[in-house]
């Protein structure tokens, strides 16, 4: 029992993460980044290519890792998505040029690291495992927990307290009204992207070593999950993907105890769909999401 | 054809945006809705064509209630309108947003129309006709084919005028049919919904032109913050001190 | 004409990919005729074709039939799916149904009866490239009737705005419906083909990116006219053959070949060309008019 629960809070640890991320985005722009999975990923290839082949220390290769992830979302955000606002369906057509990147980028990613799985190299991080009550977990598993957390602590922070968090407040409520009010919605937008983009990749980083397999493909499962956790939590809502994020953690991970592995997705999906038909405006959101 | 609005209030999160308000529009009449911005007015008419249900109170045409039917009930019923930031179909054609209205009033099964059917393409020449005949009504027949977003601000509040026409409604709501346009098109405006009413159809008007409104109406509801604060003949209302401190405390 | 069959014959696969595939992109685009931007065509596929692959394998019926069947169940299904989840706006919509399309992918995972992950194999091949293209002719015939109907000039309302739709009598929630039904069955006669076609079917083969293919062709050939899904499934599909031999030459791996093309290719429409492929003539007439 407390065995699975500290399983289900690592495991929900990364998908908080990522989904903080990707919730950052919608919350700020209304527009669902289907490329964030793609982030994700090829940050977690940087941080292995740095370890494994330029022999940096993990430390330094996750932080090269999550800078290079904020500035591919400046990227991103500058090809896929300034170039449609403004445009009638933007929403729509937005979803649609993040997909396009997403596809790119898990090409560029073939094209480099081939189809196969690729793994950190052994020894990369000590192999330790620690006891809690009845419970045990590896001492990677705690350092994962803790990173996750403490960098979504930093994000609620900066939301919360400074002069950008305003200003992304700001811009999430009206764009419009931002703008009036003297703000650069270009620039805090590409902020917004910078940071969840960087929290992607951190996500990917430290999944990249939670599970020490890393392929092109790999943040596919994960942006699903991540949908079902932004949905539950509400859209838009930091708060809450971080408490949906653990929640399906846990939830999941006595899923598969108790009914096998083959129903550890199925969980997600159930949620997902029940969530939108039945609340759709999540655990803590207040978007209107039903046609006016 | 009577629409009878019956102590309605709706609330917006606890604040009251239509907060009890009665009034019957007769067959034939146009009927003013006035008050400064803010009233409640829009969200009265919203309330009428059934794009929301009413917190509390009935609304009523000739016994049928209208709350609580979803939008296309209602105009299937008998209740159509235009809207106050014009929203055409803008991709579409004049002509074809004008087809659109006609929805409720044709007849044509999908079926015989794929199957290429010559009743079918009669019925299709006949509602093409008649959609004609609306634009022709409002002045932008020779227009017919050109996409709506192209037109000037005021033909397109004429075309959502025949758009609401071409449903052959029995009660028209207008909200703010003649915002900017010119006094010429204006009066055209002021002279199409007079004949409406001397069809025997229903008129509810929201104006901000006072001079029209005293023109047009028989009877004029005066809003002001979800509230009535005076009804009775334009003249009557004109001179009532709570309409004038209202519109003054609005425009200092 | 001996030529023509020739041609038709060496490349009978891809010729019958592009049938294939237009009916998957015609079946995004009955729902983005409406606006709606509904992503469950993955799982309405699979159920096409298991519900197809099903039936002639384990009961024997007449191809034919077999057809009307995997068109007729994921229509079906897709009425109860639809009740709830069409009230959702944009993307929650999108959202909901990627959520639809991978429960459906992992109950067949889960099945014993159809063989889990494994799938079904040893399909008989009944599909014949007529059969594909006599259903792709039929649709676009039918989505070409609906334009100019009143039906469709329904859906062109709700797509351009569903409220004032509404107010002009339409009900939308029954015409979004038919839509999405329509496209559920389009995508699950598709999946049926594709099993007697390609002898198997496995859950793999209707993952999230299945539906993103047929997105892309529908976008890229546009979503505005009838024959831009068909203009979007041939383009894609015959182009990264075309340049296979140019992407092997420049060392481009050859898993990753596919997807850069269409990612790009994706890209460049959205950005510059949002109508899509079936846009380019209108274009190319308003840039001489102006000459």
């Amino acid at each position: 029992m407390g065995q699975q629960a500290l399983n289900g809070i690592f495991v929900g640890s990364i998908y908080a993460l990522f989904a903080v991320g990707y919730t950052l985005v919608f919350g700020v722009l209304d527009i669902l980044n289907l490329a964030h999975q793609a982030v994700f990923m090829l940050s977690a290839f940087l941080a292995l290519t740095l370890v494994a082949t330029a022999h940096l220390p993990l430390g330094a290769a996750m932080l090269v890792a999550i800078l290079a992830a904020g500035v591919l979302g400046i990227v991103l955000e500058r090809i896929a998505f300034r170039p449609l606002r403004g445009r009638a369906d933007s929403n729509i057509s937005g979803l649609i040029s993040s997909l396009a990147m997403a596809t790119v980028f898990e090409a560029i990613a073939l094209q480099l690291f081939g189809p196969d799985i690729s793994r950190f190299p052994l020894g990369t991080f000590p192999d330790r495992v620690v006891r809690i009550g009845t419970a045990t977990a590896s001492l990677l598993q705690i350092v994962i927990v803790g990173v996750a957390v403490a960098l979504m602590a930093a994000l609620s922070l900066l939301i919360a307290r400074t002069r950008l968090g305003r200003q992304l407040r700001a811009v999430a409520e009206s764009p419009r009204a931002a703008r009036v009010l003297g703000i650069d919605v270009d620039r805090v937008i590409a902020y917004a992207f910078f940071l969840s983009s960087a929290l992607g990749g951190a996500a990917g980083v430290l999944f990249g070593l939670a599970f020490n397999s890393i392929s092109p493909d790999v943040g596919r499962s994960v942006e699903l999950k991540g949908l079902a956790v932004i949905i539950l939590g509400g859209m838009g809502s930091i708060p809450g993907a971080v408490v949906a994020g653990f929640a399906l953690g846990l939830v999941e991970t006595f899923t598969v105890a108790r009914f096998g592995s083959s129903f550890r997705d199925v969980v997600s999906f159930a949620v997902l769909f029940l969530v939108l038909v039945a609340r759709p405006r999540g655990l803590f959101g207040q978007a209107s999401v039903r046609e006016g | 054809m009577t629409l009878v609005v019956a102590d309605v209030t709706r609330t917006f999160g606890g604040v009251r945006a239509v907060d009890g308000v009665s009034f019957r529009v007769e067959p034939g009449e146009v009927h003013g809705l006035i008050g400064p911005n803010g009233a409640g007015k829009t969200t009265l008419v919203n309330l009428v064509s059934g794009l929301m249900a009413p917190t509390a109170g009935s609304i009523a045409l000739d016994g049928l209630r209208l709350d609580r039917r979803p939008a296309h009930r209602v105009a299937a019923a008998g209740v159509s309108r235009t809207w106050q930031n014009i929203r055409l179909f803008g991709g579409l054609s004049a002509l074809d947003n004008v087809v659109v209205g006609l929805h409720l009033v044709r007849r044509a099964a999908f079926l015989p129309h794929l199957l290429c059917l010559p009743g079918a393409r009669a019925e299709r020449l006949r509602a093409h006709a008649e959609a004609r005949a609306l634009l022709a009504r409002v002045g932008l027949e020779p227009r017919s084919q050109e996409q709506v977003k192209t037109l000037s601000y005021g033909e397109q509040r004429r075309v959502e005028i025949a758009r609401a026409l071409a449903a052959r409604p029995r009660v028209l709501l207008l909200d703010e049919p003649t915002a900017g346009m010119n006094a010429g098109e204006a009066a055209a405006v002021a002279a199409l919904v007079r004949s409406l009413a001397e069809e025997g159809r229903s008129v509810l008007l929201i104006e901000h032109n006072v001079p029209l409104v005293m023109e047009l109406c028989r009877r004029v509801t005066v809003l002001s913050f979800g509230k009535v604060i005076a009804r009775g003949t334009p003249a009557e209302v004109a001179r009532d001190p709570e309409v004038i401190a209202a519109y003054l405390g609005t425009t200092a | 004409m001996d030529a023509l069959r020739d041609l038709l014959l060496t490349y009978e696969t891809l010729v019958g990919y592009v049938g294939i595939n237009t009916l998957l992109a015609l079946s995004i685009y009955a729902t983005l005729s409406a606006g709606q931007l509904s992503l469950a065509n993955a799982g309405f596929m699979a159920i096409g074709a298991y519900t197809g692959a099903l039936l002639t394998l384990r009961a024997g019926l007449p191809f034919p039939l077999v057809l009307v069947a995997a068109t007729l169940v994921p229509a079906l299904v897709a009425v109860p799916l639809g009740l709830p989840v069409l009230r959702l706006r944009g993307v929650f919509l999108a959202i909901a149904t990627i959520g639809f399309g991978e429960v459906v992918r992992l109950g067949f995972v889960n099945w014993d009866y159809v063989n889990g992950a494994m799938g079904l194999d040893a399909i008989p091949q009944k599909t014949r490239l007529w059969m594909i293209w006599l259903a792709v002719a039929a649709a676009l015939f039918l989505f070409a009737r609906l334009r100019g109907s009143r039906a469709g000039l329904a859906l062109e309302a709700i797509r351009e705005d569903e409220t004032a739709a509404r107010s002009m009598g339409i009900g939308t929630t029954s015409h979004k419906l038919a839509v999405l039904a329509l496209g559920a069955s389009l995508a699950g006669l598709a999946g049926a083909f594709e099993a007697h076609l390609t002898f198997t079917v496995a859950p793999n083969g209707f993952a999230f990116g299945r539906v993103i293919d047929m997105l892309v062709q529908a976008v890229v050939g546009g979503t505005l006219v009838f024959y831009g899904p068909l203009l979007g499934a041939a383009f894609l599909t015959i182009l990264p053959e075309l340049l296979r031999e140019i992407g092997a030459r420049a060392g481009v791996a050859p898993g990753a070949f596919r997807p850069m093309v269409n990612g790009l290719v994706l890209l460049l429409v959205i950005l510059f060309l949002p109508n899509g492929l079936a846009s380019l003539p209108a274009r190319w007439r308003a840039r001489r008019g102006r000459r």
